[in-house]
């Protein structure tokens, strides 16, 4: 039996002898993705648990568990867990890591000691802003936007959490740093930029925004705690400030962000779709250049937050044809992954069928999100549970969605195992109908008015509310399944071999799996492109001791 | 792990023609890209920074000028000297390190080490100048609605200064620490003419400092040169002669 990285790493300081040490100090890109992963989704059911409190406090009108600072502190909780701790690390720290170097035949990322940092430097963030909860005044109650000026009046502890945003915000930074280089740099003899597979396209996109927004942010947050510490006045209106300025800063970012959440999910997507069609994939140059577009276009967005803050006419007009514009590269992608299918033998294996689910979500996300685009919908719209329901489809039934896609696309290569089939199914089907119940009341609720972020309502919403709930149960349900399912599989699952699907990428032709300490046995010449079918049969096959092509 | 023992391995196409692969190991390029890209970011960093500052600008023009006529354009003119020639002896010492004049490069980093903690000294008699003057974060002229309190915009520049000229100072402190840690590893022979990444990123590093600094002394101190607030500076009255009232 051949070693694989479970069993040797690389460390960053000396040679450890010890297991928990070698893992603590690896600077192993596949070890590293793999404790984010462990990490990432503990804070997620740590969040799912507040949203759940939520929804109980939610299932009738009145105070049921708790009172109206401390849902305050829960919605807060639960958006700076999902946001900063759970989802913008998300699929680039978990399959970036993982994935993207064996997809270009790297041995590693660029700076693997920088990755082992990042990593400490993420748990650090971590604990920071577990910190706040039990020190000052308890958790900030100001949403995790922090909008000014009531975060700076607020005497609940919001330095703390700011200070945790932003060492977050410099871990995200550094993984960008990263990833470009490791692309720019590390690719395989032969593979030029259009021979790369797509979800290293949607990493390499991603990483600019994590380059070019962040530090917008990161300053924003600075000069929120010298506000909160010196006040500096700039965003204090006593002062002369402008607390609208901080609004439009944080969402320079952040509004960026939300496509850095989606482009490495569309990835995934684009990987998974040419694979269970058997087919090559439908306008590779258009997925590509569409990942670069939105993340360009995604810039110049943020005004579409700001449309009832008082801005002027001209400005929300042209934020919101801007925004449209963001839906055009998506549209292209969605009809090119629609017209891969086409033909196609489609095979509906798990991570299949949550491709197939985040099409119809993601595409309920999407187009809502260009109805509250539009100014005179938004200002009736802005702030209620539309657009809550609106987002929640957009990064839960996309992003989310298309990592599990990922968690069950690529399990084999990374545990060498294969989950269980049915249970995967069962598990899917419970998410996707949960997600349906859980939040498309919502779209109605907020059409009447209800307004989010409030822990009670009038009585005619209850009926929305209960629906949700009801949702909310059985999405939870789902998630357990799954979980429980990677968790059994990964120590009792069959062997999977090294490429159960399929699959034409490079994550497929290694030795063994899970792969060994360096990848590939030989970094091969890549003359081919990423998903090259004939008749349903994958056309590139190497002989993996010397990784030539021998088809 | 040796970095400098790696042999880079071959790939080989079906025609048999060899083709380096380039590693993660020693990839000076690579090392040079992901320092240009880190530098990009505090550039951006600064950048929104400088956007804060122009918004006010545009809203209270008068009040700025009047406000940077209060700063000591003698201390930071002299600072800015000072910076340019720590780039100066930088750049030497990059150039040294290239030609394989160990020694001398290692003297240049010196200097250039003395001359930001020169900076730093004057930054700190500046700031105190300023405290006397009851210009300073937290006193009454930068709070909103008492007797000493400023108008809007020199509450706004003094708040934007005190940020700036703080962070950047704060990148000096840093760049100290990463030219002491790179006379270490000098000294213990990891950085070599044939192996000297560290030392060209850590000058890049400085070289940005030093750029942020020839935006921030034009904006902050020079706006209100010709509005007459020009004193001679005051350095007496910080060891407890009399305060120059103005």
């Amino acid at each position: 039996m051949s070693k694989s990285y479970f069993d040797e790493t690389h460390c960053a300081i000396g040679h450890p002898k010890t297991k928990v040490m070698q893992w603590l100090l690896t600077i192993d890109h596949k070890r590293i993705g793999i404790m984010y992963a462990a990490v990432m989704f503990t804070f997620f059911f740590i969040a799912i648990a507040t949203a759940m409190a939520m929804r109980i406090e939610l299932f009738a009108p009145g105070a049921q568990i708790m009172d109206g600072d401390t849902f305050n502190q829960a919605f807060t909780l639960h958006g700076v867990i999902m946001v900063f701790l759970f989802i913008i690390p998300g699929i680039p720290a978990v399959f970036g890591n993982i994935v993207m170097p064996l997809m270009i035949g790297a041995k590693d990322v660029s700076f693997p000691r920088l990755n082992w940092f990042t990593f400490w430097l993420y748990i650090l963030g971590c604990l920071i802003a577990l910190s706040s909860l039990w020190t000052g005044n308890g958790f900030a109650d100001t949403g995790w936007t922090f909008y000014a000026p009531y975060s700076l009046n607020t005497d609940t502890n919001v330095i703390t959490t700011l200070v945790a945003a932003f060492v977050l915000g410099m871990a995200s930074i550094l993984t960008g740093l990263n990833f470009l280089v490791t692309i720019h740099r590390l690719r395989a003899p032969g593979m030029d930029f259009f021979k790369m597979p797509l979800f290293v396209w949607g990493i390499y996109a991603t990483a600019w925004i994590q380059l070019l927004a962040t530090p917008v942010v990161g300053i924003t947050l600075i000069l929120a705690i010298l506000e909160k510490y010196f006040g500096i006045g700039i965003f204090d209106p006593a002062k002369g400030g402008d607390p609208v300025l901080f609004e439009h800063l944080f969402w320079i970012y952040s509004h960026p962000a939300v496509y850095l959440m989606i482009l490495p999910a569309f990835g995934i997507m684009s990987e998974i779709i040419p694979v269970f069609s058997r087919r090559e994939i439908f306008g590779y140059r258009t997925i590509a250049l569409s990942s670069a577009s939105i993340a360009g276009i995604g810039y110049l967005v943020w005004g579409h937050h700001l449309f009832t803050s008082g801005m002027s006419d001209i400005a929300k007009t042209i934020f919101s044809f801007l925004t449209f514009f963001v839906a055009i590269p998506t549209g292209i992608k969605f009809y090119d992954w629609i017209a891969t299918m086409y033909k196609g033998k489609v095979i509906l294996k798990t991570p299949m069928l949550w491709a197939l689910g985040t099409i119809v979500t993601f595409a309920i996300g999407g187009l809502t999100g260009v109805t509250i685009a539009m100014v005179g919908a938004d200002i009736h719209l802005q702030d209620t549970y539309y657009s809550v329901a609106h987002f929640h489809y957009a990064i839960l039934g996309g992003v989310v969605f298309l990592f599990f896609a990922g968690l069950h696309y690529w399990f084999p290569v990374v545990t060498g195992r294969m989950y269980n089939e049915t249970t995967a199914k069962v598990a899917f089907w419970l998410n996707f109908v949960g997600i349906n119940l859980l939040w498309f009341p919502m779209f109605i609720a907020g059409y009447y008015g209800m307004p989010r972020r409030y822990f009670d309502y009038l009585p005619e919403f209850e009926i929305y509310h209960q629906i949700s709930g009801i949702g909310a149960i059985v999405i939870l349900a789902g998630l357990v399944l799954m979980f429980w399912n990677f968790l059994s599989s990964w120590n009792k699952g069959e062997l999977s071999g090294t490429n159960p699907w399929e699959g034409t990428t490079l994550e497929w032709h290694l030795p063994t799996s899970p792969p060994p300490l360096e990848n590939h046995t030989k970094v091969p010449y890549v003359d081919f492109n990423p998903y090259e079918y004939h008749h349903g049969e994958p056309v590139v096959k190497f002989d993996y001791e010397t990784m030539k092509r021998i088809d | 792990m040796s970095d400098h023992a790696y042999v880079p391995e071959i790939a080989t196409t079906r025609d048999g023609v060899e083709h380096e692969v380039q590693g993660w190991q020693g990839d000076f390029y690579g090392g040079k890209l992901g320092f240009w890209l880190f530098m990009l970011t505090e550039v951006l960093m600064f950048g929104a920074m400088f956007m804060v500052l122009t918004y006010y600008f545009t809203l209270h023009h008068a009040d700025y000028i009047e406000a940077s006529a209060g700063l000591n354009r003698v201390l930071g003119g002299f600072n800015t000297v000072v910076l340019l020639i720590s780039a100066l002896t930088m750049g030497l010492g990059l150039l040294k390190m290239r030609s394989g004049d160990i020694k001398g490069a290692k003297l240049m980093i010196w200097a250039t080490i003395f001359f930001a903690f020169l900076f730093l000294g004057v930054k700190a008699i500046e700031w105190s100048l300023e405290y006397q003057h009851g210009v300073f974060l937290g006193l009454d002229a930068l709070q909103s609605g008492n007797a000493h309190s400023k108008p809007f915009g020199q509450i706004l520049f003094f708040g934007m200064y005190f940020t700036m000229t703080g962070l950047h100072g704060f990148h000096i402190i840093i760049g100290i620490g990463l030219m002491l840690w790179l006379l270490k590893r000098i000294n213990a022979g990891l950085v070599t003419p044939e192996h000297h990444i560290l030392h060209w990123n850590i000058a890049l590093y400085w070289d940005l400092v030093h750029l942020i600094w020839v935006f921030v002394f034009p904006y902050f101190y020079m706006i209100g040169a010709d509005a007459g607030g020009y004193h001679i500076p005051d350095i007496g009255s910080l060891f407890g002669g009399h305060s120059n009232e103005h």
